[in-house]
């Protein structure tokens, strides 16, 4: 509580004593009116001073004027009738409630979603003369040693320089495993250190830090808005000028009618007493407010979930998400070489892979890269001898005295070697030993393993269409979509083929339907801003997918899409059902005023009641982890 | 050119009414009032100096919303 609703609070608190206590003295005539005059000052001065203000400003149409005509309204009534002041004093005082009660709810979402996302590093440990002093992470130059202890937040990206230690990313990344980081490793801002003590050189500036800008686009998201937020707003404007206008209606039209075509008594207290219950009605807030606190909360739970979305218009467009587009390297494949199978060899796989690992120990090729992988030992560079790489062919060499070629079908022929050929996808490297032909090792890019429940999570959550491009040979692409359970595929696309043929999905798809592309951010950023909306995986510390994509997904895992669409869903449900209830209610409230059966508790429940029940409803966009 | 600046409002309503005074005074090109985050990002007009827009543009919020703030 802040110090404005704590004083608000004793106000409240008064005015109530002070009416029940009234309630008790049997005073009449002017000194009843001025005694109940006193809670009504307590408890409304504000209004009524903000009121003259408006009226001042030409500003008429705002809930405080409301609320003094309504409720000076109901004191001028209770003189002329009966005296009885409470429901006046009532109005003011449920309506100052409501918006006590509004502005601690928002202020406390406010706080939980901003601690839900409180990453933020307060200082950087620098070692000076021999002693650790924390200084602001601002003031960290490029390139200088940082020292992070256990329990610490690493503030600013860098490159280990010492130690190693296991880190909690689950701030950035939603997942809760904890990574390994030893020396020389790259590591991100925002992860927790929770076991050694580790010395970084820093890489970036504060500002520059991953930490800084997922910040900075977590705080500003809400502000590029949304398509209900907008609607909402419009409402607003045409609504509260449209039911004043309907209570002065109702004050001097019925009683009119009566007199003059009727005959009858215009009842001219009645029908003003209907006036001032529509214009408490009329308050708009519960909409205006519940709106933007959903998708406040929706973001704020996606971002818990390692799911950045940069806006709340985003948000929706990807609740209506029917078509996702993939790309495939990177995305639902790891993107590096792996060791797939051991074909047609004479020897034991380990015995095989070990000759291939030891004649490609000097390149740095990624397939020997990849095989140096699988075989996992040291590799002791005395067994190796006459190592020669024949270029686009592979590599021959002498392995404790035997000859070993580890290469293509060309390289075998001009070595006269006669080999099977692989019928599987992926790079094949053909090995002979001793001039004999020994069997080939499949390399590939692997699936990842939760790219199949990806896709199938996509379905199930309404996805119609999944669509696959790459720039890879056919069969391979043919596969993995096989697999994988990928509707379409289009395989050996040029980099600018995939925009193309996002363009073409643009225009074939209905209106309604909305096409994510999905990429790893490094070289789809065309794509990415072309689709409806650009979904980036594998954020950590890739300046170009925060930039170019709609949404950022933490990490590398694909099944995080599903959870997004879903979140989005939720959240848009959420907003849907408090357009609906607070308009359906307060229509019918309205009608129930015009027809005389609600009364003015009626008309302060359908205002600040709902309010209530609306930003109660909209925080359940911050709870996630189910979904 | 693109700021922003903490503001101080206290209902979702009055926030809206901030971002329509914002966006038609003059030498604003565009204006969001962000009510959750409590900020307003204004998008200058070239050739305009900031400090003297901003003064406009708190004079024209009070007059709508007498109870908010903007700070400059």
């Amino acid at each position: 509580m802040n110090k404005k609703q704590k004083k608000m609070l004793i106000r409240i608190i008064l005015a109530a004593l002070l009416m029940i206590g009234l309630g008790f003295l049997p005073v009449s005539g002017l000194v009843r009116f001025l005694l109940y005059l006193i809670p009504y000052l307590v408890i409304g001065y504000d209004i009524l001073r903000k009121a003259f203000k408006g009226i001042l400003n030409r500003q008429v149409f705002d809930e405080c004027f409301l609320m003094a005509v309504a409720t000076l309204g109901a004191m001028a009534l209770a003189i002329y009738e009966d005296g009885d002041y409470t429901e006046a004093i009532a109005v003011m005082l449920f309506y100052q409630i409501g918006e006590w009660f509004q502005s601690y709810a928002v202020g406390k979402s406010r706080r939980n979603i901003s601690e839900l996302m409180d990453i933020r590093p307060d200082y950087a440990n620098v070692e000076q003369e021999g002693k650790l002093i924390q200084i602001d992470p601002d003031e960290v130059e490029i390139g200088s040693v940082i020292v992070v202890q256990p329990g610490e937040k690493v503030p600013i990206d860098g490159i280990v320089l010492e130690g190693c230690a296991s880190l909690n990313t689950s701030a950035l990344t939603g997942e809760s495993l904890p990574r390994e980081v030893q020396a020389g490793d790259e590591i991100v801002s925002g992860c927790i250190n929770m076991t050694g003590v580790l010395k970084i050189r820093t890489t970036r500036e504060f500002g520059e830090s991953t930490v800084s800008k997922i910040l900075d686009l977590v705080e500003n998201a809400s502000s590029r808005k949304s398509r209900s937020e907008d609607f909402i707003s419009k409402f607003a404007r045409i609504y509260t000028p449209a039911v004043c206008y309907s209570a002065l209606a109702l004050v001097v039209l019925p009683p009119l009618v009566r007199m003059f075509l009727m005959g009858l008594a215009p009842q001219w207290g009645e029908w003003v007493y209907r006036g001032l219950t529509f214009l408490v009605i009329s308050c708009p807030c519960a909409l205006v407010i519940s709106i933007p606190l959903s998708f406040f909360a929706g973001i704020g739970g996606a971002s818990n979930a390692g799911v950045l979305v940069k806006g709340s218009n985003y948000l929706e467009t990807l609740a209506k998400t029917k078509i996702v587009v993939f790309d495939k390297t990177g995305t639902l494949t790891k993107g590096v070489f792996e060791v797939k199978g051991i074909h047609h060899n004479k020897m034991e796989d380990a015995k095989l892979l070990e000759y291939a690992a030891y004649a490609e120990s000097a390149s740095s090729h990624p397939i020997s890269k990849s095989i140096r992988k699988a075989y996992g030992k040291e590799i002791d560079r005395s067994r190796v001898e006459d190592i020669r790489e024949i270029s686009g062919n592979g590599i021959t060499a002498v392995v404790d005295g035997i000859s070993v070629a580890a290469g293509n079908e060309k390289l075998m022929k001009t070595l006269g070697i006669e080999c099977i050929s692989c019928h599987h996808t992926g790079t094949v490297v053909h090995m002979a030993i001793g001039g004999m032909y020994a069997g080939h090792i499949l390399i590939a890019d692997i699936e990842k393993p939760t790219a199949k429940a990806a896709i199938e999570a996509l379905k199930s959550a309404g996805v119609k269409k999944t669509v696959m491009l790459t720039g890879d040979r056919k069969k391979a692409a043919d596969q993995v979509a096989k697999d994988l359970g990928i509707s379409q595929v289009y395989s050996e696309l040029l980099p600018g083929g995939k925009v193309e043929k996002v363009e073409e999905l643009l225009e074939e798809k209905p209106e309604k339907a909305k096409l994510a592309f999905v990429g790893d951010g490094i070289n789809d950023a065309p794509v990415l801003s072309r689709a409806d909306i650009g979904i980036a995986m594998g954020a950590m510390g890739s300046d170009a997918a925060i930039e170019a994509a709609d949404i950022v997904l933490m990490d590398d895992d694909p099944l995080k899409i599903a959870k997004a669409i879903r979140i989005s869903r939720k959240c848009l449900g959420i907003v849907y059902e408090n357009i609906v209830f607070a308009i359906g209610i307060k229509l019918i409230c309205l009608i129930l005023g015009a027809l005389g059966i609600a009364n003015m508790w009626l008309a302060i429940f359908a205002d600040v009641g709902v309010m209530i029940l609306a930003v109660l409803n909209a925080i359940r966009a911050l709870f996630v982890k189910k979904l | 050119m693109k700021k922003t600046y903490k503001i101080e409002v206290d209902c979702a309503n009055c926030a809206n009414k901030m971002e329509e005074a914002a966006k038609r005074t003059p030498g604003v090109k565009n204006a969001t009032v962000n009510f959750m985050t409590l900020k307003m990002i204004v998008e200058f007009e070239e050739g305009n100096e900031p400090k003297s827009v901003m003064e406009e543009v708190r004079k024209n919020c009070k007059i709508i919303e007498d109870d908010c703030e903007i700070f400059l």
